[in-house]
């Protein structure tokens, strides 16, 4: 958060832009208030109040009716004492726990190695990597459903089962770290371009060697990067959503509500259940939030002790 | 492996010797490394494109990774694009709609209101500005079930406009135009535009969108991106499927069918027929991605 008070390029200049008043960044700035004010927060509260109500069905001589009535945590705590809630969050922590190292490892590994001397042909291979990223990820599950299918594979699928109780796993954390390695390598291949070759070189002529300068002087200067590398992966892992639900069709492994998202769709939209759906939406929110504040503090954290 | 030793070896001797010779020498390891990544990323896509020119039968029968000439490929094609009185098409229409025209006007709304940000201050700015890094926080995705609970009882569902509003308002690309804003439109020369009679909103049009260019190309893609990957919105926005998009679509060709092989052949034509102008786009655009802003916008 330094960067909010960090520019300060406009500090000179501003009595002169206090003295202009004009309504023109007033009018340019609307839309985007306006519409995250309707599509962002509105949608975030609404589904707060609908979480804290509940169907009250009445029955009596003249047919039933039906009304909402103040239900208070009671969909939050159904949803938190449902067993089954908790193990789609674990098992989407375990995709995340293959997927999130994964990612960074191979981001990293591929950045360092584009970075490097004399490699060759990186142009090529910085292209071939970042391709997956033009993928949406409902396209690349169903790519990736035909590589796992025994019928289709040309990987094994028929020796392999990829949709075990344990590969799945995998399966799906492939799937999802397939399409942002690229991105991710390019964003740390970026950060690394800054390094200051003075200290590389001077790094050198000490005789370190390449593996000693990438480990000692490449990664700490980068940490900012992978920090938000982490970021992003983190964020990413816990909206999971496209890759399971596109792979569902094609294996019995996948339930309707394997992942926490998707049983917030389940819950609205197949039990028709708004306000558990709202609830369980809600719960999400709060942790996506939390682990976003979490995973900047840690980095932050780290990030100040590597400049020291 | 004689090679790969000669450059293990190299790496730990070459400092000591500074001559010119050695530097010549490619080094093995990161090239071998780099190009088993690229494998690793290029062969699915190398798998459907050789899979397209295979009918059902051949998919299953011939091996996975040899073409076949049957003219298969032709009849595949011909096949996604007449399915269902050619709805392929329509759904590729669709696509283009919200990707590249909630794009375009997502990019708009995140310049303005970045430079707003960025080069004005004026009541409630820093509010404004605290309130797109609170929306930060918020991931789209999982506001798409609420924001369909919010449009439903409006009657709002189920339209072109229920997938491409609640995603206009990028608050990360607001963000990286105001960090980019106030880096590349120096207040010199806004004064100068000033003192020469330019009103301010000439010096946005002429001079700040101008400038920001570069940015608002980056801000783009990664707003395309976005919505061709937020599957979930349309998901429980639409109901009527001539209003899908390709992803929701082709998920529904692969759904009814449940595992069956009867359409696969179909499904990997379409799956072709998506990734061949994306990749093209992408990697034709590639140069004008500037990721370094990514990096350098978020400093943690």
């Amino acid at each position: 958060m330094t960067t909010l008070t960090a520019p300060s390029a406009g500090t000179p200049t501003r009595p002169q832009a206090r003295r202009r008043r004009t309504a023109l960044p007033v009018v340019l700035v609307a839309p985007a208030v306006l519409l995250l004010l309707l599509f962002t927060f509105a949608p975030a509260v609404y589904a707060f109040v609908l979480s804290l109500l509940k169907v009250h069905v009445s029955g009596g001589l003249l047919g039933t009716t039906t009304e909402r009535v103040f239900a208070g945590a009671q969909n939050y705590t159904s949803t938190l004492a449902d067993a089954e809630f908790w193990s789609s969050l674990g098992r989407m922590l375990i995709v995340a726990a293959i997927g999130v190292p994964s990612v960074l490892f191979l981001a990293t590994l591929f950045a360092l190695c584009l970075d490097a001397d004399r490699a060759r042909m990186t142009g090529f291979s910085r292209l071939a990597i970042f391709l997956p990223y033009a993928v949406p990820g409902v396209i690349a599950s169903l790519l990736w459903g035909f590589l796992y299918l025994p019928a289709t594979s040309p990987i094994g699928g028929d020796v392999v089962d990829y949709f075990g109780s344990t590969t799945i796993f995998f399966a799906v954390a492939n799937v999802a770290a397939w399409g942002v390695i690229g991105f991710n390598m390019v964003v740390l291949y970026t950060a690394l371009r800054s390094v200051p070759r003075e200290v590389l070189e001077a790094a050198q002529i000490d005789g370190a060697s390449e593996l000693q300068v990438a480990v000692r002087i490449k990664l700490p200067m980068i940490a900012p990067a992978l920090a938000m590398v982490a970021l992003f992966s983190v964020i990413g892992a816990l909206q999971l959503f496209n890759e399971p639900t596109t792979l569902k069709p094609l294996t019995n492994a996948i339930s309707s509500t394997w992942v926490p998202l998707m049983r917030v769709y389940s819950d609205a939209f197949v039990n028709n259940d708004i306000y558990g759906g709202a609830a369980s939406a809600f719960i999400l929110l709060v942790m996506t939030v939390g682990a976003t504040v979490a995973v900047r503090v840690v980095g932050n954290r780290l990030s100040r002790r590597s400049a020291r | 492996m004689s090679a790969l030793a000669d450059t293990l070896v190299r790496t730990g001797t070459a400092p000591t010797e500074p001559s010119t010779a050695p530097r010549r020498k490619v080094r093995l390891i990161p090239t071998l490394i780099l190009l088993a990544g690229a494998v690793y990323c290029v062969v699915p896509v190398l798998w459907i494109v050789i899979a397209s020119t295979k009918s059902n039968g051949e998919l299953f029968s011939t091996p996975p990774l040899v073409p076949s000439f049957t003219g298969s490929f032709w009849d595949n094609m011909r096949g996604i694009l007449s399915y269902d009185h050619g709805i392929w098409l329509r759904w590729a229409g669709n696509t283009v709609v919200y990707a590249v025209g909630g794009g375009v006007l997502s990019t708009i709304v995140a310049a303005c209101a970045g430079y707003a940000l960025g080069k004005y201050r004026f009541r409630g700015s820093t509010l404004v500005f605290r309130t797109i890094l609170a929306a930060v926080l918020l991931p789209p995705v999982l506001l798409a079930v609420p924001q369909y609970l919010l449009l439903a009882p409006l009657g709002m569902t189920n339209t072109y406009w229920s997938v491409l509003l609640p995603q206009l308002a990028n608050p990360f690309t607001i963000y990286l135009c105001k960090i980019y804003a106030e880096a590349s439109v120096a207040d010199e020369l806004m004064e100068a535009a000033r003192i020469d009679g330019a009103s301010e909103w000439r010096i946005f049009h002429a001079i700040g969108l101008r400038l920001m260019l570069p940015a608002l190309v980056t801000v783009f893609l990664i707003q395309f991106i976005g919505v061709w990957n937020n599957f979930l919105l349309p998901f429980v926005m639409l109901s009527d499927n001539r209003l899908y998009p390709l992803t929701l679509g082709m998920y529904g060709m692969i759904m009814p069918t449940g595992g069956q092989p009867n359409q696969f052949s179909l499904v990997i034509a379409g799956v072709f027929l998506s990734i061949l102008p994306l990749a093209v786009l992408f990697l034709s655009l590639q140069r004008f991605w500037r990721i370094d802003l990514l990096s350098g916008g978020v400093k943690l």
